[in-house]
């Protein structure tokens, strides 16, 4: 079975974001990007399948600017086989990123796409979802667990009760919650062997998917900010304040 | 502009989720709602009677129980035929249908909106809610869902509305429902909760957890959430996260113990009207969102707390 795994590259989840003084958007320049890390979860997830010896290739996939090359080769080093990057340097909505994953899902016939349940760039959550919709495929969100089983899939999912379990009929769409397993280090050696691995540039047009978006970000503002409040100096002085709020007897 | 809003609901009671969800849709228009599963007659009458609601659309069939998107976005698609927005509370299940109704719409989805400024306008977090966009959307049909401490509920009571059937598809032949592991708790659910205990990595263990942190929040009738490391640990179960990708909170009183801080965390609670926390380390960035703050070793201040309360 192929698996398909969809990266993208985005803001290092240990940077704090700043929001730009003209209110356009959020200050990358000189920023740390990295994979997001649903992401490496789901590049992690495949690797395991294709240890076990269920996934026969892996491929990754990044639809951005060409700076996503480094996404795909940090997956490649993880242990992808090849990789696809379908170049943009204008931002590309989660509805046209599952229109041009259906495009390679017809191409390539993955018997799995894995995909990040989230990117914490745009914090949409929509993507892996809408390929499901595109592609006609059931579909296993916010997964921490993956068991494949003859020509289905067992996908257990983080719930807000609790956990569910579904069964999918394969070809199906995974998308990781974060409990799903923990991503690798790519090893020196493999980091190395990643830059002569096959890394395919496409755009949008090769595949005739308008992109254009449907939303238009008017502006871009901070939170409205929390201030830091005062300090108790014991248990006693903090029950009577717990009491002056109504909430202790 | 009439709105199908999403009913989140255990074939009995109608979740919270759903009525701030409703709020959000009346401030778009008219107010249908969408109650789906088998036996769902009781609790497609009680969605009728939310208030500002003036249809219930009843979808009653077992292809709809579990709530599998394969089955019900095609459900939804088809009815939008005759709405302009289709609405979702921002639960586990409205995030799991709503992006699938949206691709088959041709839709881009507005993920957890936090205000309505107009007809196609609304905010939404991003950046784990360090970045708020005000977003307009070009589509001729909304696709929504709706974060819950952003709005106020709905009145349960004080609509008339009628309730009709609608039906689907029925069964895709996709996807089946095997089983789940529901968390069962005689305490208060996180996200309508009034009060939060909730406990991070400090506790060390699965029992210093339940030791210290749960009879502070018995005593307080509060429910129990936890930061992502304490989850990681396996400490408390998933459905205990509080935080980006885990639940959003926004209680009257959130106490954090031995929870530094981590963006991550902030991002599901800061919204809490008062911050209390307790943590050993005075440079916790926990601090700098806290309204009331306790330098110390949780082991003996919670306790003591505990026992003062």
């Amino acid at each position: 079975m192929k698996i398909l795994v969809p990266v993208k590259r985005v803001i290092d989840y240990n940077v704090k974001p700043r929001v730009k003084m003209d209110g356009t958007g959020v200050d990358l320049t000189n920023v740390k990007m990295s994979m997001n890390p649903f992401d490496e979860i789901a590049v992690e997830e495949a690797i395991r399948l294709k240890e076990k010896g269920i996934a026969t290739e892996i491929v990754a996939v990044s639809i951005g600017e060409q700076k996503a090359q480094e996404t795909l080769r940090t997956a490649l080093a993880m242990g992808a086989d090849r990789a696809i990057l379908v170049v943009s340097e204008t931002e590309v909505e989660p509805l046209g990123v599952a229109k041009i994953l259906q495009k390679i899902v017809e191409e390539e016939a993955p018997g799995l796409v894995i995909l990040g349940k989230q990117a914490i760039d745009d914090d949409s959550n929509q993507t892996g979802q809408m390929l499901a919709a595109l592609t006609g495929r059931p579909q296993g969100t916010f997964a921490s667990a993956v068991v494949v089983e003859g020509d289905s899939v067992k996908v257990t999912r983080e719930v807000d009760g609790g956990l569910e379990t579904v069964s999918l009929k394969t070809p199906a769409i995974v998308t990781t919650d974060l409990r799903l397993n923990e991503p690798r280090y790519a090893s020196l050696p493999n980091i190395m062997k990643a830059k002569s691995k096959p890394l395919a540039q496409k755009t949008p047009a090769d595949y005739g998917v308008d992109v254009t978006p449907r939303l238009k970000t008017v502006k871009v503002s901070e939170p409205p900010k929390r201030s830091a409040g005062i300090k108790v100096a014991d248990v006693d002085e903090l029950v009577a304040k717990l009491k002056a709020m109504g909430v202790a007897a | 502009m009439t709105s199908l809003v999403w009913v989140e609901h255990d074939t009995g009671a109608i979740k919270d989720a759903t009525l701030s969800a409703v709020t959000a849709a009346a401030a778009l228009g008219e107010v249908h709602v969408l109650v789906a599963g088998s036996g769902v007659g009781d609790v497609a009458a009680a969605a009728a009677q939310i208030a500002g609601v003036t249809k219930a659309l009843s979808a009653d069939d077992a292809a709809f129980d579990h709530v599998l998107p394969e089955n019900v976005a095609p459900l939804i698609a088809g009815l939008m035929a005759n709405y302009d927005a289709f609405v979702a509370p921002a639960t586990a299940n409205g995030k799991n249908i709503a992006p699938r109704v949206a691709a088959l719409l041709d839709v881009m989805q507005i993920s957890e909106i936090l205000s309505v400024e107009s007809a196609d306008t609304f905010t939404r977090p991003t950046y784990a809610g360090n970045a708020i966009a005000t977003v307009q959307s070009s589509d001729a049909k909304k696709v929504i869902t709706v974060r819950g401490t952003a709005f106020e509920k709905a009145a349960r009571e004080g609509g008339s509305g009628t309730v009709e059937a609608a039906s689907g598809a029925g069964d895709a032949g996709l996807s089946s429902f095997v089983g789940a592991e529901i968390s069962k708790s005689e305490r208060p659910e996180l996200t309508s909760a009034k009060i939060i205990v909730s406990g991070g990595r400090a506790l060390q263990n699965s029992e210093n957890f339940h030791s210290v942190i749960e009879p502070l929040a018995d005593k307080l009738g509060a429910a129990v959430g936890a930061s992502r490391a304490a989850v990681d640990a396996g400490y408390v179960p998933n459905d205990y996260q509080v935080g980006q990708t885990g639940k959003i909170v926004a209680p009257e009183v959130y106490i954090a113990i031995g929870i530094s801080g981590a963006i991550q965390h902030l991002a599901g609670m800061k919204d809490s009207k008062t911050i209390i926390a307790i943590n050993k380390d005075e440079d916790a960035p926990i601090f700098q969102v806290a309204d009331i703050g306790l330098v110390g070793d949780l082991f003996k201040i919670v306790p003591e707390l505990t026992g003062k309360l």
